[in-house]
């Protein structure tokens, strides 16, 4: 990387952070207990639009994890779940009525957040329907990798998005608040995904998994990106550039081995294929404020009507992240 | 007698104040030395804690960085008020703060007691070690190092490499002969008290203040001076990875450290409150009487390591993504490709899989869709048999197909209709690779097609000059896989003796020979087919030399080879 390169992604790095300032004017604060957030705290931040469904269990995986306190921006829900988050003891919220695209896609109001907030905590990024799996986290809190982090001098882990889904139609089983939705939603592709080099960032690019192979199956370059970078040690000076797909400083992105050693890496189990899903995509096609002119959307809509099972013959049932591990979809790196 | 503790602490004081009562329950002295960056209010409070046991004392305090004199200097002071002040201690042990007693102190106590000249300290020579972290291990003992390796990376490694330009090297003083190993060690009053007032002192500890990690060394080099006897291992169960960081033990490393039957383990993460609680309460366990064994943690993080350091072999995920040459194995798994084979008999696949019990695809890269085994539209792991989303990503196609597969060997089929552009260098170069080709056999369903002869030209002429491309990646000097080449003539010669080598290669099963023999397609008037390409001025040479009439070498249908016949 020359000098001009890097000095070009400084720049983009200065503006990601300028739109975080400005955005900012838009956040409305509703409840504000960010003076309870201790030293060393880990911090999860996250934005939703009308989810309350999801929220009580989305608080209470991650509270068992180990989470102290959530920064949640509502985009202008009329569900309840804002109110609902408001009287939680540690939850912090912001209300906007902002344009999601024109802050490109939260990454805006979260950024301005975590660099008010997160800096010197370890931040976990993650939308409702996201859920943070990592090696050994059936026995370990998140303070154990964060810590392990920390002595290997890491700042950030990669979590790939794992799409789960239902075996059967996408609607047949009604989700009830509360209930784990990998009940429900325990089914994944096992083994088709394709990574790219992003030279740019150098982040890798992961695309696959049921979306790819039902949804783009011809357009394939459009299928929606998978890999995340959910968990950094905040500094004030970092910013995300695309939703948590890369971040800069470009260091950041280096969550992955290049000589062929393995690094340890997460996943997060996305429980987007609920009942709530049809619905969800209506209204987002007609709202069109999602990547790339909501073209994820339109070809979940459009198929979704004739035929919604994503379910095949070599579909795998989730268990545990043991059985990821054995997958090779993440790995325990030398965590042992 | 009795066995007198020193503890080096810095972080985590509330467990380090559980662990000195617990060594303090069974009448082990204690020493304490904490590092001189904590802030005042947290020793004061960490000293007021502990101040009600009469057998601990504190020690002067020493800024201890990574890797530097400090802690050796801590040590040092600690050990001096150790002998000064409890005459009855024969064994010192040294621990830190986030060291656990896993077996009862009374077993450690008497496990010293009987062996009471032995020195338990870890020393071996820097030719024996593999542990040397950062490229160093005899000139840690020769260069300088005024810069930390940690904060410094650039200028310890510019310092380091400026001096070796200069041949710089500094003396060892006395002719000792510098060893190294775990810092955690048990010294018995004698050898540590030697140490300690040795004349000599001043000037071992002026050159090991610029060793680079003297608390590997101070003590491992000197304890060969004085000691008696030396038992060359820590009592300490202490495990590094690849960067030279201990391991952290957790809650669930609970039965394995029981079963270790070690004395004392490090690290433990401050929060495992499970390991705390089970090792700090039930001194009641039987006397085993046995020797440490940590074998199978032994595995467990040499297994890590590996994991760490060279990875799965053809995995390819979010995080292993090995750049060209490093990839230590492009697929994880052999496999067997076929190119020509199919075109040549009527009925290669099926007979292929019964000779083999393999898993026999059809064209995985034909331009329509990949042609799964069976006709299936999904194939393992969810990989899907459209075009599109193969040639997207062709290695990534590819490399799932094997890694999902692993454990059955994939077989397949290949030829220059297919899309192979993107993907026949990675299978080339891949040493899981069995290569067979027949070259000009996808001349076949050409002659057998009912296409206009000008369309057939025109196909004929390009799937040559594939095939020749193809031919040429084969025979560079980059392919690794096992390749074997034929011309179609040649292999029509004797057709059954190529196979029975190939499919003895796959190893499978059957080695009595085949039993059954391949349908050849019907190849009356191929020759004279050939000769009319020729006529119409292509050149088709990939297939060998075929007369237009037919020869007496014609191969004969279903009539194996009398000795091949079982």
């Amino acid at each position: 990387m020359n000098p001009l390169q890097s000095y070009r992604m400084r720049l983009k790095r200065k503006r990601a952070k300028l739109r975080a300032w400005r955005s900012h004017y838009s956040l409305k604060q509703v409840a504000d207990r960010t003076d309870r957030i201790g030293p060393g705290d880990i911090l999860l931040f996250s934005t939703f639009r009308d989810e309350y469904v999801r929220l009580p269990y989305f608080l209470k995986y991650y509270r068992d994890l180990g989470v102290s306190h959530f920064l949640m921006v509502d985009n202008d829900s009329d569900d309840g779940g804002r109110e609902y988050l408001a009287d939680q003891p540690d939850v912090s919220i912001w209300t906007t009525k902002a344009s999601y695209k024109r802050a490109r896609f939260g990454v805006d109001w979260l950024n301005w957040l975590q660099g008010k907030y997160g800096h010197g905590h370890w931040t976990l990024v993650v939308d409702p329907d996201e859920f943070f799996v990592y090696p050994f986290c059936d026995t370990r809190p998140i303070r154990a990798l964060t810590d392990w982090l920390d002595v290997s001098q890491l700042r950030s882990f990669g979590a790939m998005l794992l799409d789960m889904y239902p075996k059967g139609r996408i609607d047949a089983v009604p989700y009830r608040p509360g209930q784990n939705p990998i009940e429900i939603t325990s089914w994944f592709d096992p083994g088709n995904y394709m990574i790219a080099k992003n030279n740019d960032f150098g982040n890798l690019w992961i695309q696959g998994g049921p979306r790819a192979r039902v949804f783009f199956r011809d357009t394939p370059k459009k299928a929606p990106a998978l890999n995340k970078i959910p968990l950094v040690k905040w500094d004030r000076r970092y910013a995300y550039v695309s939703s948590t797909h890369m971040l800069l400083p470009r260091g950041l992105n280096q969550t992955y081995d290049t000589l062929g050693g393995e690094k340890a890496s997460g996943v997060l189990l996305h429980a987007k294929f609920l009942d709530t899903f049809a619905a969800k995509a209506e209204e987002e096609l007609a709202r069109n404020q999602h990547y790339a002119a909501s073209i994820e959307y339109k070809a979940y809509y459009d198929n979704l009507r004739d035929n919604p099972e994503l379910w095949c013959k070599w579909s795998e049932k989730y268990i545990n992240w043991r059985q990821l591990e054995i997958l090779g979809l993440m790995s325990k790196g030398n965590w042992a | 007698m009795s066995v007198g503790i020193i503890m080096l602490v810095h972080t985590a004081f509330d467990r380090a104040e559980q662990v000195a009562r617990h060594w303090a329950a069974s009448g082990c002295p204690i020493v304490i030395h904490a590092d001189k960056s904590v802030p005042a209010k947290t020793y004061n409070a960490f000293v007021k804690s502990l101040s009600d046991l009469p057998d601990v004392r504190f020690c002067k305090r020493h800024r201890c960085e990574w890797g530097t004199w400090g802690l050796v200097a801590a040590t040092q002071s600690a050990a001096q008020i150790m002998l000064d002040e409890f005459k009855d201690v024969r064994h010192v042990y040294l621990a830190s703060g986030s060291c656990l007693p896993l077996r009862p102190v009374q077993e450690l106590i008497d496990y010293l007691a009987e062996r009471p000249q032995t020195d338990f300290i870890e020393s071996a020579t820097t030719a024996d070690v593999p542990w040397t972290i950062g490229g160093l291990d005899h000139e840690r003992f020769t260069l300088r190092f005024p810069f930390s390796w940690r904060k410094n990376k650039y200028l310890f490694d510019r310092y380091v490499a400026l001096q070796r330009r200069l041949r710089f090297k500094r003396r060892i003083p006395n002719g000792i002969v510098p060893h190294m190993g775990s810092q955690w060690w048990c010294l018995t009053r004698q050898t540590l008290s030697a140490i300690l007032s040795d004349p000599e002192r001043p000037i071992y500890d002026r050159y090991f203040r610029h060793v680079w990690i003297p608390d590997e060394s101070y003590f491992q080099t000197l304890a060969r001076q004085y000691s008696l006897q030396i038992e060359s291992r820590s009592l300490t169960l202490s495990k590094f990875d690849y960067q030279g960081k201990p391991h952290i033990f957790y809650d669930d490393h609970l039965q394995l450290l029981r079963r270790s039957d070690c004395f004392v383990a490090r690290k433990i993460w401050p929060f495992a409150n499970r390991l705390y609680d089970a090792f700090l309460t039930d001194s009641a366990t039987a006397m085993k009487q046995t020797e440490p064994n940590p074998g199978k943690i032994d595995r467990i993080f040499a297994k890590a390591v590996d994991r760490r350091t060279r990875g799965r072999p053809g995995l390819y995920m979010q995080s292993r993504f090995p750049v060209e040459g490093r990839e230590n194995g492009l697929t994880c798994a052999q496999y067997s490709v076929f190119e020509g084979f199919a075109d040549l008999f009527e009925n290669f696949e099926p007979w292929l899989a019964r000779a083999t019990g393999t898993r026999v695809h059809g064209h995985l890269f034909a331009p329509e869709r990949a042609e799964f085994s069976d006709g299936q539209t999904v194939m393992n792991g969810a990989l899907s048999d459209s075009a599109a989303l193969r040639d997207y990503n062709p290695r990534a196609f590819f490399a799932s197909l094997i890694w999902n597969t692993r454990g059955e060997r994939q077989c397949f089929q290949m030829g220059p209709r297919d899309h192979i552009k993107n993907i026949e260098w990675d299978i080339a170069k891949d040493p899981n690779a069995q290569i067979s080709v027949i070259t000009g056999a996808w001349a076949v369903p050409l002659f057998k097609s009912n296409q206009n002869f000008g369309d057939i030209r025109q196909e004929a002429a390009r799937l040559q000059q594939i095939e020749s491309k193809h031919l040429e990646v084969l025979r560079s000097p980059w392919a690794k896989a096992r390749i074997r080449i034929w011309t179609m003539a040649e292999f029509i010669e004797a057709p059954m003796e190529p196979l029975q080598t190939i499919i003895d290669e796959i190893g499978q099963q059957n080695m009595r020979g085949l039993s059954e023999v391949p349908r050849m397609a019907d190849l009356n008037g191929f020759g004279q087919f050939l000769q009319n390409l020729k006529n119409q001025g292509m050149h088709p040479y990939l297939m060998g030399d075929f007369p237009v009439a037919h020869g007496p070498h014609e191969p004969q249908q279903n009539k194996p080879k009398p000795y091949l016949v079982q």
